[in-house]
């Protein structure tokens, strides 16, 4: 080639090999929803699913089986709170809207907010495990030496597979990063999570 | 490059002292500068790994806290990746690429004094952060969140620019490189003509574009989750630790390829040299090679077998694992094939070539193993891993690095160097090599977990051993300097074609190469 064309041709590489190393740096950011999206729609990592209660409440309840649902409540490091479900398990039958509630007790004498993240074990049965009300939804707030209790209520899709008798529910209260309003406005959009 | 002077000792000037090297835009000064930085990141990361196993020399808790123990792997790691296997490489490129291809000089001649000016900043800042207050960073170079992030030492901000910048140069070479390579290549010289060094780094090139940008990512995202109250990695805010490692091993195990290929391309051109034969199957290496880096992208769980991943997805990424071992087989058959029946014989260049060829295969077998998900549950973050990418780094990346340096010295100095004392070299450090890292594998699969600073009394005798040979090992490399000096600074003239069965346009130039060549592309039939 000659000066001027190797010049010209060397240009249009070096764009379009920029262009390639930008996106890609886009690319590691878009990892992030589309894992989101990934595990949703597998429903690995323990996600579960959000239900409105009509819904809930039209499913055909299987009474041929039982489910043993057994709950799990820890406390991050950092958040001087106590937390325990009320039943440390239930047998439900696919389909019913079944409820139990959790106690969280702030033991300081500062007030705090918490956010509980669920996770159901085994991770396949996740997709199966749908939540009508919980207080996973939505920052709590504790006064200082308040209890609380913070009702669940959940259904087990009929169309569990069969191997899968128990599932777990565990939840883990976090000290709340955000401020309750930015929460709210992140809530709105479908994030932090599902349920 | 307006005038066409032929090649010739009358085009050697250029700026003398300091500013020569700060300002040089001449491909062969950058590769010196390349390979000297990486030199001085080999002995300090080396200096590390000195400490690890004189801590790891018996039980118990010797020379400092469990938390100096931690900095000490971790920039060892990264010091090792991104300070000198990575730089090394760029280095022969930079030397070798344009007189591989006919060209003057690299496309981009002042971003490539750039991509390398950028390096020693990042070194130093990474260095640098064991002397702040916490301490430097002490996560692993894996650098997983939340240890990155919610428990990280404040000097991590500073690693994460480091990283930046260690990453910004890389795209920088990268893209000079693949300009190179796609616009100046001689007359004549189809891409199916070039040679398999400079192959093998266009397509480490792409890789590095591909995955450097993914890291960058990644460790933006650890910045604004330490600092801005963003939620990437953390739960409490809805975000997942997992995916870190998802982001991370996506750009990690490129990575590692990004560390292998260019060394496979050295030893591509070595072997048919002292085999007196051409490469055996040049167009499969180029597939196999392609091959090879395309699997890269779809792998990376393999590193997360035990993090509660689904047995499907376990499956796929076994599959998929198991797979490389074929474009990788067929490398190795293809040169041992270059070999059959060959007239071999044993420079210091072939012997590091050989003991290449010996022990990446077994770094590769052990590879093999660590795929298979459910054997991995039993070696996963035990010292079988470290002595598995232990042979496939040192003993592969390295020892083709240094293969590569004693193959092309002769060209770049125009003298021999000392090939006694060179062979003293290659086996002092081959069996020191084997006398450190082979009783890894043992220690690993008794059950001694990596990073740690202390063990179980069962694990002292090997691990005796392995400080032993890491003593004779880190020794070696003040040998190897030697041999360097001396070979700068005089010896037997070389001639121009250096060896006797060499092929290729560098052998073309005169021995020292000059400063300028190929002014005038050459004509390449």
């Amino acid at each position: 080639m000659e000066q001027a064309d190797i010049r010209k041709a060397t240009r249009g590489l070096v764009a379009r090999l920029t262009l390639v190393a930008v996106g890609m740096f886009g690319f590691g950011f878009a990892l992030v929803p589309l894992y989101d999206v990934f595990c949703d729609l597998t429903g690995i990592n323990g996600k579960t699913g959000r239900l409105d209660q009509a819904s809930a409440e039209a499913t055909q309840v299987d009474e041929s089986r039982w489910v043993t649902v057994e709950f799990v409540a820890n406390v991050s490091s950092g958040l001087p709170w106590t937390f325990r479900p009320d039943e440390r398990r239930i047998r439900v039958h696919p389909g019913e809207v079944a409820e139990t509630v959790f106690f969280a007790r702030n033991t300081t004498s500062v007030d705090g907010v918490g956010q509980a993240v669920p996770s159901v074990a085994p991770s396949l049965a996740a997709k199966y495990f749908s939540k009508t009300e919980c207080f996973c939804f939505s920052q709590q707030p504790l006064n200082a030496g308040e209890l609380k209790e913070m009702p669940v209520k959940f259904i087990v899709d009929p169309r569990l597979p069969k191997d899968i008798t128990t599932i777990t529910l565990a939840y883990t209260f976090f000290e709340s990063k955000q401020p309750a309003a930015e929460a709210e406005i992140a809530r709105t959009e479908g994030s932090p999570d599902s349920g | 490059m307006s005038e066409a002077t032929a090649n010739g000792a009358h085009h050697e000037e250029h700026a003398r002292g300091i500013s020569r090297w700060l300002f040089t835009t001449n491909h062969k000064d950058i590769g010196t500068l390349y390979l000297w930085f990486s030199f001085v990141m080999l002995l300090i990361g080396g200096a590390m790994a000195m400490y690890i196993r004189a801590e790891l020399w018996e039980p118990g808790i010797q020379l400092s806290d469990p938390n100096f123990f931690n900095q000490m792997t971790t920039l060892h790691g990264l010091i090792m990746v991104f300070g000198a296997v990575m730089p090394a490489f760029v280095g022969l490129a930079n030397w070798q690429v344009p007189m591989m291809i006919g060209a003057p000089d690299m496309a981009l001649p002042r971003m490539n004094n750039w991509s390398f000016w950028i390096l020693p900043f990042a070194g130093l800042l990474l260095v640098s952060t064991i002397f702040m207050e916490g301490g430097g960073p002490n996560f692993g170079w894996t650098m997983h969140a939340p240890l990155s992030t919610t428990y990280a030492p404040p000097s991590t901000d500073f690693f994460i620019f480091a990283v930046h910048l260690l990453g910004l140069s890389s795209i920088m070479g990268s893209i000079n490189i693949i300009a190179t390579i796609l616009n100046m290549r001689a007359p004549g010289m189809t891409l199916m003509k070039m040679p398999m060094f400079v192959w093998s780094w266009l397509i480490t090139a792409f890789l590095l574009i591909a995955v450097m940008p993914v890291l960058a990512g990644a460790v933006t995202m650890m910045l604004t989750d330490r600092n801005f109250g963003t939620s990437f990695f953390d739960a409490a805010g809805g975000g997942d630790p997992l995916l870190f490692q998802h982001v991370f091993w996506f750009f990690g195990h490129p990575e590692v390829y990004i560390m292998i290929l260019p060394a496979f391309g050295v030893i591509s051109q070595i072997i048919p040299t002292f085999a007196r034969k051409p490469l055996f199957g040049y167009s499969s290496m180029v597939y196999a090679t392609a091959s090879i880096a395309f699997l890269s992208f779809i792998v990376w769980a393999h590193h997360m077998y035990t993090t509660g991943m689904p047995v499907s997805g376990e499956l796929y990424f076994m599959y998929a694992t198991v797979m490389i071992a074929v474009p990788t087989g067929v490398k190795v058959f293809n040169w041992v094939a270059t070999m059959w029946k060959g007239s071999m014989t044993f420079e210091t260049p072939m012997l590091w070539a050989l003991g290449f060829l010996v022990l990446f295969t077994i770094g590769g077998f052990t590879g093999l193993m660590l795929g298979v998900a459910p054997a991995d549950f039993q070696y996963h973050d035990t010292y079988f891993v470290v002595a598995h990418f232990h042979y496939v780094l040192v003993s592969g990346a390295l020892f083709a690095i240094i293969a590569g340096v004693f193959y092309w010295l002769p060209k770049w100095t125009g003298n021999m160097y000392d090939e006694k004392l060179a062979k003293i070299h290659f086996w002092w450090a081959m069996i020191s090599f084997n006398v450190l890292f082979f009783p890894q594998h043992f220690l690993g699969l008794a059950g001694m977990p990596r990073r740690i600073p202390d063990y179980a009394l069962q694990f002292t005798e090997w691990n005796v051993i392995s400080s032993i040979g890491g003593f004779a090992f880190g020794a070696s490399w003040l040998l190897f300097l030697y041999i360097i000096i001396k070979t700068i600074r005089g010896g037997e003239k070389a001639t121009d074609e250096v060896w006797e069965g060499a092929d290729g346009l560098e052998w073309t130039v005169p021995s020292p190469a000059p400063y300028h060549t190929f002014n005038t592309a050459p004509e390449v039939k």
